[in-house]
């Protein structure tokens, strides 16, 4: 990244007419050089109204120098040189700008819908908005079959289609078509904050609610000057941790259902529910509602209470430690496991995975160690990969994370800063840009906001780890069986909801 | 071999009594049915009603009702009273056979849901399969329901199970306000389903479309696309709610518990 950008902090605001300006062609240079030459990769992509026209905003990371680039263009009318040729990882962002505001990445080689819903914009252009109506990717021949699967599935399970093609077992191809699950979140953020925007941001994703809370409350603290004190950030982490345990547990219990190895899968379900019990004893709620809120959090840890957690932390991870091993030592296990769903590094990097699908594929970004926030500013996790980018890498990541983060949860209850736990926090200064990353359990949550002149949000981008990471599932399954779909779904295991808004 | 024997000794049987024994406890700052003492009410006050993001507390004759269909359980309103007049007791019952009874009014008693009639307990009584469909739920819904089918809650020993075809099911469970473009899906699974069925909305988004009841892209719970014979308030209900409810409808536990 170099001087083109405005170089910022996680969560450290920008007036937005700091972000520089640029023409579109010079705007499009920039983001390829800061992806292709710097190592950096698209944080968020997005675009919104002004004045009638629409300009693009982008977020480049560079995880090296832990700097978040700004840039923003504005179109002229109603298309633009689309980057994704050049740089795939601006695939479903160029996507989504096509279908919110009816413009058209010239170019685009795999344009269609996000979310199936009408553009924001008015007068709206005509066209039908049926989920799952698409022109999806087919492969021609006599012996070659589809699957569709889905919207609803046959579990419990948030919907999705999905369209396999396929020569006897084997997959050519997984289109993944979602949006069944929008509920126009972004939209109804615009305007704001008012009192419902907490909870949204709260159920944006249901199992990420403390990852995306959080980088809500960082945005409108560094917009609101706020400095939340240092109990705040611990409790703060160790709900985080507390969802990161949970879910890794979970997936690891699902993952040794899906190859039929049922005693890991029946005790870590088990488990996993102590482990959201645990975050029920923070807040009274499983996943953590209404603990996270601008200028710190709402329930404290009282001092009487902190042994009896540290006793049911011990024997849940002790507990977890013993059913996720048990994986390693059995050789059914890692037949199914070694070599399924593979996603090289060159892919990972190309199409821009986070989170722990990026690092079973070697590449050691993590939001917590390259953005620090909170408490993580002070207390370092190391950052746990893998390099097959298999199924077993993104389980065996899973592995490592969760005796990190049982360790880091143990140490955040021996050494709880005495301080209060909440400040003030004011209203959102005007006319200004604030970038907010978190570490979820599945990886980045990237949350922009954009206020007006009178403080208001004029554009609130919701970025989940999920939108990254849904086309490396469909690259997983290239050339694999398809009886090993739900394996591979599960190790990637990403939000719907989280995508789909 | 040995290590997974010698693991499933220590892990041992983990599936709790209730409701042959006792409750699970809930956590210090559990969230259930939420008390409002009216007497300490400031005359004209609305900070409560103002808070709420869902507004589910609406003023009639100057008193609090409130509805648990469009409660998310969050603490706002608890925090805004000036009076402390309003607090969330450890009630984790919140299950109700209609729409209607879930508007409870300061003093009054949740009409906790009935068993099914006669002919349906004979049918369903013993063996019910689900269908699930979440229709723009956030997965925190999901993973309460799903949770349920794991060791500890063991829905099976109640002959209750989830099924992977709406043809295998008795009856469906709703999660989510219902998308625009879920509607139509929940709509084809409740017709996929045989006579008679059931229907089950689960959580403050699947009664009355919750915190996304303002938005357009969705149509505002179940009851918009299909009929609903239980509804489990909450946001997500605790996994004991989800259970208490089912076990009513049921017949499984007894009047006055």
């Amino acid at each position: 990244m170099d001087g083109r950008f405005l170089a910022r902090r996680n969560a450290q605001p920008a007036r937005l007419a700091d972000v520089p300006l640029l023409q579109e062609s010079a705007f499009r240079a920039a983001v390829l050089d800061a992806v292709q030459t710097d190592g950096c990769h698209i944080a968020s992509l997005f675009g919104r109204e002004t004045d009638g026209a629409i300009e693009l905003i982008a977020v480049v990371a560079s995880d090296e120098a832990s700097e978040l680039g700004l840039i923003r263009t504005r179109l002229t009318g109603d298309s633009f040189a689309s980057l994704t040729a050049d740089c795939p990882q601006a695939q479903l962002f160029e996507r989504e700008i096509a279908e919110q505001f009816g413009v058209t990445p010239e170019g685009h080689p795999w344009l269609k819908p996000v979310r199936f819903h009408a553009p924001w914009r008015e007068p709206q252009p005509g066209g039908t908005h049926t989920p799952g109506v698409t022109d999806f990717f087919r492969v021609e021949g006599d012996e070659v079959h589809e699957v569709a699967v889905g919207p609803v599935h046959a579990g419990v399970i948030e919907p999705g289609h999905f369209r396999f093609q396929c020569h006897g077992e084997q997959v050519f191809h997984l289109e993944i078509a979602l949006g069944y699950q929008h509920r126009g979140i972004e939209a109804a953020i615009a305007g704001g904050p008012s009192k419902r925007t907490v909870h949204m941001m709260e159920s944006a994703a249901g199992d990420t609610t403390i990852g995306h809370t959080l980088a809500y409350a960082q945005a409108l603290e560094a917009l609101g000057g706020a400095k939340p004190p240092a109990r705040a950030h611990a409790i703060r982490g160790i709900a985080l941790e507390l969802e990161r345990l949970a879910n890794h547990v979970g997936d690891l219990g699902a993952l040794a259902g899906d190859v039929a190895f049922l005693p890991t899968a029946s005790f870590c379900g088990r488990i996993r529910g102590d482990y959201l019990n645990l975050s029920a004893e923070l807040c009274g709620s499983r996943f953590g509602r209404g603990l996270v809120r601008p200028g710190g959090v709402t329930f404290d840890i009282e001092p009487t209470r902190i042994s009896a957690l540290q006793e049911r932390l011990d024997t849940a991870t002790r507990d977890a430690k013993e059913a996720v091993a048990l994986l390693w030592e059995t050789p059914t296990v890692m037949e199914r496991f070694e070599a399924t769903g593979v996603v090289d590094s060159d892919a990972c990097e190309e199409i821009g995975l986070v989170g722990v699908a990026a690092r079973a594929c070697g590449r050691a970004i993590d939001v917590r160690h390259d953005f620090p926030f909170g408490i993580y500013r002070f207390v370092h996790l190391p950052v746990m990969t893998a390099h097959h980018g298999d199924v077993n890498s993104r389980a065996f990541v899973r592995w490592l994370e969760l005796q990190r983060s049982a360790e880091f949860v143990a140490l955040q209850l021996r050494t709880l800063p005495a301080t209060p736990v909440r400040v003030e926090c004011g209203a959102p200064a005007a006319d200004s840009i604030v970038v907010s990353m978190t570490e979820g359990w599945r990886g980045e949550v990237c949350h922009v906001a954009i206020t007006g002149r009178d403080g208001a949000f004029t554009r609130y981008k919701i970025t989940d780890p999920s939108f990254h990471n849904w086309f490396g599932l469909a690259l997983a399954l290239r050339g694999g069986q398809i009886s090993d779909f739900p394996l591979c779904n599960k190790s990637f295991n990403l939000s719907y909801c989280g995508h789909d808004l | 071999m040995l290590k997974i024997l010698l693991a499933r000794a220590h892990q041992g049987h983990r599936t709790m009594r209730y409701p042959d024994g006792p409750a699970p406890a809930m956590p210090v700052h559990f969230r259930g049915t939420p008390r409002i003492d009216t007497s300490r009410c400031p005359d004209g006050c609305r900070e409560c009603a103002e808070a709420c993001p869902t507004d589910a507390i609406a003023f009639t004759e100057g008193k609090p009702v409130v509805d648990l269909g469009r409660c998310i359980f969050c603490p706002e309103c608890e925090r805004a009273c000036p009076e402390g007049a309003i607090s969330y007791s450890s009630d984790y019952r919140l299950s109700v056979t209609s729409r209607s009874d879930l508007h409870v009014s300061p003093g009054e008693e949740l009409r906790l849901a009935a068993a099914l009639d006669a002919k349906m307990m004979s049918l369903f009584g013993r063996s019910l399969k689900l269908r699930v469909v979440s229709a723009g739920d956030c997965n925190a819904c999901a993973s309460d329901v799903n949770v349920l089918g794991t060791i500890g809650w063991d829905l099976g020993r109640f002959g209750i199970q989830y099924v992977a075809s709406p043809r295998h099911a008795d009856g469906i469970v709703v999660l989510g306000p219902v998308t625009e473009n879920m509607r139509l899906a929940l709509r084809k699974t409740y017709d996929a389903v045989p006579e008679p069925k059931l229907v089950i909305a689960i959580g403050a988004c699947a009664i009355s479309g919750g915190i996304y009841a303002e938005s357009p892209e969705q149509h505002g719970g179940a009851q918009s696309v299909v009929p609903v014979d239980l509804f489990i308030a909450g946001c997500p209900p605790q996994p004991l709610t989800i259970l208490d409810g089912l076990l009513r409808l049921l017949g499984r536990i007894e009047k006055g518990r």
